[in-house]
């Protein structure tokens, strides 16, 4: 795509604006529509249009193949320690009220942000993860493999 | 806005051992890939394996009376929360599936090595303990959308166990593709019946649904319904018609996710069948009635047979299992079918010492497959005189599976044919025995390669490892344990029948 000057500066361009359009609707998503889910995909989306543009190499090098297999990981914990965290508080697993016990719809509040979290970061890494799975070719099977 | 008192009671560790036999393995599996470090990672699983275990027989002790405990997530109140529940019945399954899991871990640990290469080590213990995480899930749970969403779990990880079976044949990739591809359609059928089911009663909670379906009685979306969650559940079960993906995916997934799949995973899918038959749908409902005696019980008494005797042309020690199961699942079948109190024992009897049974059967091919480097007959033949320990348990596992007085296997044929004969389906008894003897046939001819034909000429192999051995002759003594102290055994399979039977009954 080296040739391709004005796809090239407009994604410079678009990468920022992308990353904080997935922030805005990861954080506000307790009170427009939105979330985890939505924004670790605009996320994804990102790092996946600057891998299309800029070649597949410079992706990993800004978001290495390691880093997003350990946040699939960290994603899935953070939302299941939110629910622990709940439990050491003494109320049942993933109940939120447990943060604010005097004013449950705040606890509620905090720990839907805290999942939602967990989420967004499991989804950008999930989606970064199988574009990276599909785009990098595995290498050819050898005879005698079969 | 006003301030809440809370009056409530801060629950203690106790109260919260549904969720946590869920949320150790669950946790788990993220840890290990985080930390990705090659020395830990097998320690971790197997702590969270053991925890699990420990939950699942304190849980049992506690329902075994007949009361259930119920855990609500989050604090919502069911219907409209998840819930979990544990009865006799699911603390049975949670107890066979903990207890193997913890059991075949010990013995992956050198197993895997010469099958999987060690930079996948971490990935493969992460997938095990999902696919762990997934099977309880799906036993614990008193919400059906939430059986669907656990089966997911453990089917996706299940995939990866088997395709990781092609570093030592790549036609294991072929093997989890097929199952992919069934195990879908059988998820997607058994969600097809669930959204049926919610259309029909606008409720998914399990006991809910029970109360509602047979407040309304029967219309055509229920019928439709109770038809997909069978077919679905069907495929993952390996009812005998839907069986093709089971052998290929039980002979070339890696040896220690066999013995986990065999003795776990079909156990389960079972366990939802009964659920969903006599807890969330009434035996009393026609048109389950008529399924069971028309479609299901005919297919058993196919499975049992055609299977069998599939069984007996074998060349491979593994795929001869892959197909004995088959037929296992046949029997099992047939208890469900009878729809009586007796019949249901003997399936979750059936359940339970089959699955002890089949994991040290499988435990033993895997340590000659991991000695002779294959399982087929000619590769392995006359290993009873080099590796006398292995040979013994796979000896004790084939008399269990025959169903020789002593054994487990003798309990559980026993209560079946009790069962047939209370129904007054005699002849159906007699068919059970007949089959047993197609049993007699396939093991002894495993006896005679083991025992009887000469050692292949150059060949010396050591006695497995400890590790092996250890879990194997657990498993193997304990198939002998069961068949003669039955009263653990029966008194719960006896409590799981009456409360699946009990329905909803005192619920709301």
């Amino acid at each position: 795509m080296r040739h391709h000057l004005i796809l090239r500066v407009i994604t410079k361009i678009l990468v920022g604006a992308i990353m904080l359009f997935a922030f805005y609707v990861q954080f506000h998503g307790d009170f427009s529509p939105g979330g985890g889910f939505q924004a670790g995909v605009i996320m994804a989306v990102a790092f996946i249009l600057y891998g299309i543009v800029f070649s597949l190499d410079s992706v990993k090098r800004v978001f290495p193949p390691w880093l997003v297999h350990k946040l699939v990981a960290l994603g899935v914990l953070l939302y299941a320690a939110t629910g622990v965290l709940s439990m050491f508080l003494g109320y049942s697993f993933l109940d939120y009220d447990a943060f604010v016990p005097s004013h449950p719809s705040s606890g509620q509040h905090y720990g839907i942000l805290a999942v939602e979290l967990g989420v967004g970061i499991t989804v950008t890494a999930v989606m970064v993860a199988i574009y990276y799975a599909f785009a990098g070719r595995p290498p050819r099977l050898s005879d005698e493999e079969w | 806005m006003a301030v809440v008192e809370t009056t409530r009671v801060a629950m203690t560790l106790y109260d919260h051992l549904p969720v946590l036999q869920v949320l150790v393995p669950l946790v788990s599996a993220p840890l290990i890939v985080l930390i990705g470090s090659r020395r830990l990672t097998w320690s971790i699983a197997f702590t969270a394996s053991a925890v699990s275990f420990v939950i699942a027989i304190l849980l049992l002790m506690q329902v075994i009376d007949g009361s259930i405990i119920s855990y609500q997530i989050g604090g919502w109140a069911p219907p409209l929360g998840i819930e979990y529940r544990v009865d006799a019945a699911n603390a049975f399954v949670l107890l066979l599936v903990s207890g193997i899991s913890t059991l075949v871990l010990p013995y992956a640990r050198e197993s895997i090595k010469s099958e999987i290469p060690a930079r996948h080590h971490t990935l493969f213990y992460a997938a095990f303990m999902l696919c762990l995480t997934g099977l309880l899930g799906v036993t614990i749970t008193g919400d059906a959308f939430n059986v669907f969403v656990f089966l997911e779990i453990s089917s996706l990880s299940t995939y990866v166990l088997i395709a990781m079976g092609s570093y030592r044949d790549k036609r294991a990739l072929t093997a989890a593709y097929d199952y992919l591809i069934m195990g879908t359609i059988g998820a997607t059928f058994f969600v097809i019946g669930l959204g049926m089911l919610y259309m029909a009663t606008g409720t998914l909670n399990m006991a809910d649904l029970a109360d509602r379906i047979a407040d309304q009685g029967a219309n055509r979306t229920v019928r439709a319904a109770f038809a997909f969650i069978v077919v679905g559940m069907g495929l993952k079960i390996a009812i005998y018609p839907l069986h093709l993906w089971l052998p290929r995916a039980y002979t070339f997934a890696p040896s220690a996710v066999t013995v986990f799949l065999a003795a776990t995973a079909t156990k389960v899918a079972i366990y939802v069948l009964l659920r969903f038959t006599f807890s969330v749908f009434q035996p009393k409902f026609m048109f389950e009635v008529n399924t069971l005696e028309f479609i299901i019980l005919p297919f058993a008494i196919l499975a049992m047979f055609a299977a069998s005797f599939i069984a007996i042309f074998q060349t491979d020690f593994k795929r001869m299992l892959a197909y004995s199961s088959i037929a296992q699942i046949g029997y099992m079948l047939l208890g469900i079918s009878l729809l009586t109190e007796t019949g249901l024992t003997a399936t979750v009897v059936y359940l339970f010492n089959h699955g002890i049974t089949k994991a040290t059967l499988f435990m033993g091919v895997g340590i000659l497959v991991l000695r002779s480097g294959g399982s087929f007959y000619n590769r392995i033949q006359g290993m009873g005189k080099t590796m006398p320990w292995t040979s013994a348990a796979i000896v004790i596992g084939g008399l269990s599976l025959i169903g020789v007085p002593g054994t487990a296997g003798f309990i559980s044929k026993w209560t079946l044919v009790e069962a047939t004969i209370e129904k007054g389906w005699w002849p159906v008894s007699i068919l059970i025995v007949l089959s047993s003897l197609l049993a007699v046939i396939y093991v002894w001819r495993v006896f005679e390669v083991l025992y009887l034909k000469a050692p292949l000429a150059g060949t010396n192999y050591k006695e497995a490892p400890l590790t092996m051995l250890i879990p194997m002759w657990i498993l193997a003594l304990s198939c002998i344990y069961f068949g003669l102290a039955t009263d653990v055994t029966l008194t719960a399979a006896r409590a799981a029948a009456q409360g699946l039977l009990a329905g909803s009954a005192g619920m709301f």
